[in-house]
């Protein structure tokens, strides 16, 4: 697997794309992914973000981008109008965990997600040492974080149950961007999903 | 006041256009000038252009200024340069003054041909679409196919919009700020308000106010100072104006005593010097009239199938004549139809007129945008 600037996660979610499919990236950033799916995969592609920095970095990087509040939800967004709705390593930094989850699968076919995991046992060994994780792909301090949530691949899976979303893959890297095919929610780092409802 | 950084000297030029032009009320322009101007160069493929439209009270003279009037800079001046946003090492920038406007191009103050005296009340009411068609003239006047872009803020941004929809082939790209795909109920009352100030001042003779040598300036004024309004927003008139008093203290009397009052009279009082009423009402009845989705029984999605430009929507978060809502809406359409979009939403405080503005992200964000346009 490429390693595309530093985010295998990135690389995953491209493999699942199809060409000409449409793709909603939300908290697209500067867009990184959405440029590798439109050059790389041939998607026609949005994005969706609210830090004017990133939103200015988006058009510059030629991108379409959509300045909009994800807390919001997706209001305006038609149902069903995308065929993938993307949301990478940003799920833990959303307030209204299930209400995204919900929009996503309203405006796309199909959901993927990518998340930290925060029972990677990189992140355990740091807990049991008495201190809060900072890793690779849990780069900040506990008190300048724009993650509110923290949770477990274990977590996620009973929460789509829950919901009752339907997990199509699952793949799970460790902090190399190494794929791990056991002991997920232990070895993992780093997941990504896809869902359908 | 000086200009460095931007085009420099400028002239206007003039068009003449012999070929009738049915306009939308129904009625037919047998003939018409416009005045523009235009800065850059055009490249030989002629694919480099950009049409910058105006809004209710603006004019072909968007950027520089005139060798015998070194102080009158063009309205949008601070974006249109070398290196600046719209750039003219890169783009080749025409500015128009539309059909019915007070600024040279063929208006209620024109002469009329058949009745050798000034048009008056008699100008038809031109819409949005007529002054595109009117600038789809002038494109192939100056040989121009294909806008790589057309700009506009406000009024403006409903012209970049009606091109889209219109002359899909022949726009690339639409940079539509600070306006919506049609007027709110709001919007219609302040407008009528603003006609009513107007229709109701004894020199007003019925639009034939020019043959009586006289101008219904007070109402022109009051127009004037109630758009003002609409244009600020309520923070940024605190900031600016407050309560502040004239005198310090009350007069209890009727003159001149917040600062506000003083403010808006005296851009009431400089707008009725320039320009003219009937263009005022005639641009009014233009906003009102404005809703290209009626074509499409209000369907705004229905309509915007229609384009194949490239979109960029700016809304500005203190405006409240066109809210951020409201460029949503067209955001929405397009993204239903799978146009390629960007939307940004600027936090500025100078509410509708915040388009103008030379803020570094606002600026930042047509420059990238403009950058990627290919020419």
């Amino acid at each position: 697997m490429t390693n595309t600037l530093g985010r295998p996660d990135l690389d995953v979610i491209a493999g699942w794309i199809q060409p000409g499919e449409s793709v909603l990236d939300l908290g697209c950033g500067e867009g990184a992914l959405l440029r590798i799916l439109r050059q790389g995969r041939g998607a026609r592609c949005w994005g969706v973000e609210i830090d004017p920095a990133n939103v200015l970095a988006a058009i510059a990087n030629g991108v379409n981008v959509i300045q909009c509040d994800l807390e919001g939800g997706l209001t305006g967004f038609e149902d069903g109008a995308f065929d993938h709705v993307v949301l990478s390593r940003t799920l833990q930094t959303v307030r209204h965990t299930q209400g995204i989850l919900a929009e996503m699968l309203r405006v796309g076919r199909e959901a993927v997600v990518s998340f930290p995991n925060f029972a990677y046992w990189k992140n355990r060994m740091a807990v049991m040492a008495g201190r809060m994780p900072v890793s690779e792909d849990l780069p900040y301090q506990w008190f300048d974080t724009p993650n509110v949530r923290f949770f477990t691949i274990d977590d996620f899976e009973s929460l789509c149950s829950q919901m009752g979303l339907v997990v199509r893959e699952r793949m799970v890297l460790d902090d190399k961007g190494k794929l791990i095919e056991e002991e997920q929610n232990f070895l993992g780092s780093l997941a990504v999903y896809r869902l359908k409802r | 006041m000086t200009n460095s950084g931007g085009v420099g000297r400028v002239e206007s030029k003039r068009a003449r256009f012999e070929t009738p032009l049915s306009l939308r009320c129904g009625a037919t322009l047998p003939a018409y000038e416009l005045v523009y101007e235009t800065y850059g160069t055009l490249n030989a493929a002629k694919s480099n252009a950009i049409l910058v439209c105006h809004a209710l009270s603006g004019h072909h003279h968007v950027a520089g200024h005139y060798a015998d009037a070194p102080d009158n800079i063009g309205w949008w001046d601070n974006i249109i340069g070398p290196g600046r946003p719209l750039d003219t090492d890169r783009f080749f920038i025409v500015g128009v003054n539309n059909l019915g406007g007070c600024h040279g191009s063929t208006g209620p103050s024109s002469t009329n041909p058949a009745s050798g005296k000034p048009w008056g009340a008699d100008f038809p009411l031109v819409a949005v679409i007529d002054w595109v068609h009117a600038q789809a003239r002038l494109a192939d006047l100056l040989g121009i196919e294909s806008w790589a872009a057309v700009v506009g803020g406000s009024l403006g941004g409903m012209q970049a919009l009606r091109w889209a929809i219109t002359y899909p082939q022949r726009v690339r790209h639409s940079l539509v700020i600070a306006a919506a795909p049609r007027l709110s109920a709001q919007n219609i009352a302040f407008n009528d308000v603003a006609r009513q100030a107007i229709l109701s001042d004894p020199d007003f003779h019925g639009g034939h106010y020019y043959e009586h040598g006289t101008a219904p300036k007070r109402g022109l004024r009051l127009a004037r100072m109630l758009g003002h309004i609409t244009y600020l927003s309520d923070d940024q008139m605190g900031e600016k104006f407050g309560r502040e008093l004239r005198n310090g203290a009350f007069s209890f009397g009727y003159g001149v005593e917040f600062e506000i009052e003083s403010y808006l009279r005296y851009q009431g009082d400089k707008f009725a010097g320039y320009f003219d009423a009937n263009t005022y009402l005639l641009m009014t009845k233009a906003l009102d009239y404005f809703d290209p989705a009626r074509e499409d029984a209000g369907d705004l999605r229905a309509t915007m199938g229609r384009t194949r430009a490239g979109f960029l929507v700016v809304s500005f978060t203190t405006d409240w004549r066109f809210s951020p809502a409201r460029s949503k809406e067209i955001v929405h359409a397009l993204l239903a139809n799978g146009r390629d979009v960007s939307y940004a939403e600027i936090d500025l405080n100078s509410g509708h007129d915040s388009f103008l503005m030379a803020d570094p992200h606002y600026h930042g964000i047509i420059a990238a945008y403009l950058r990627n346009v290919k020419i």
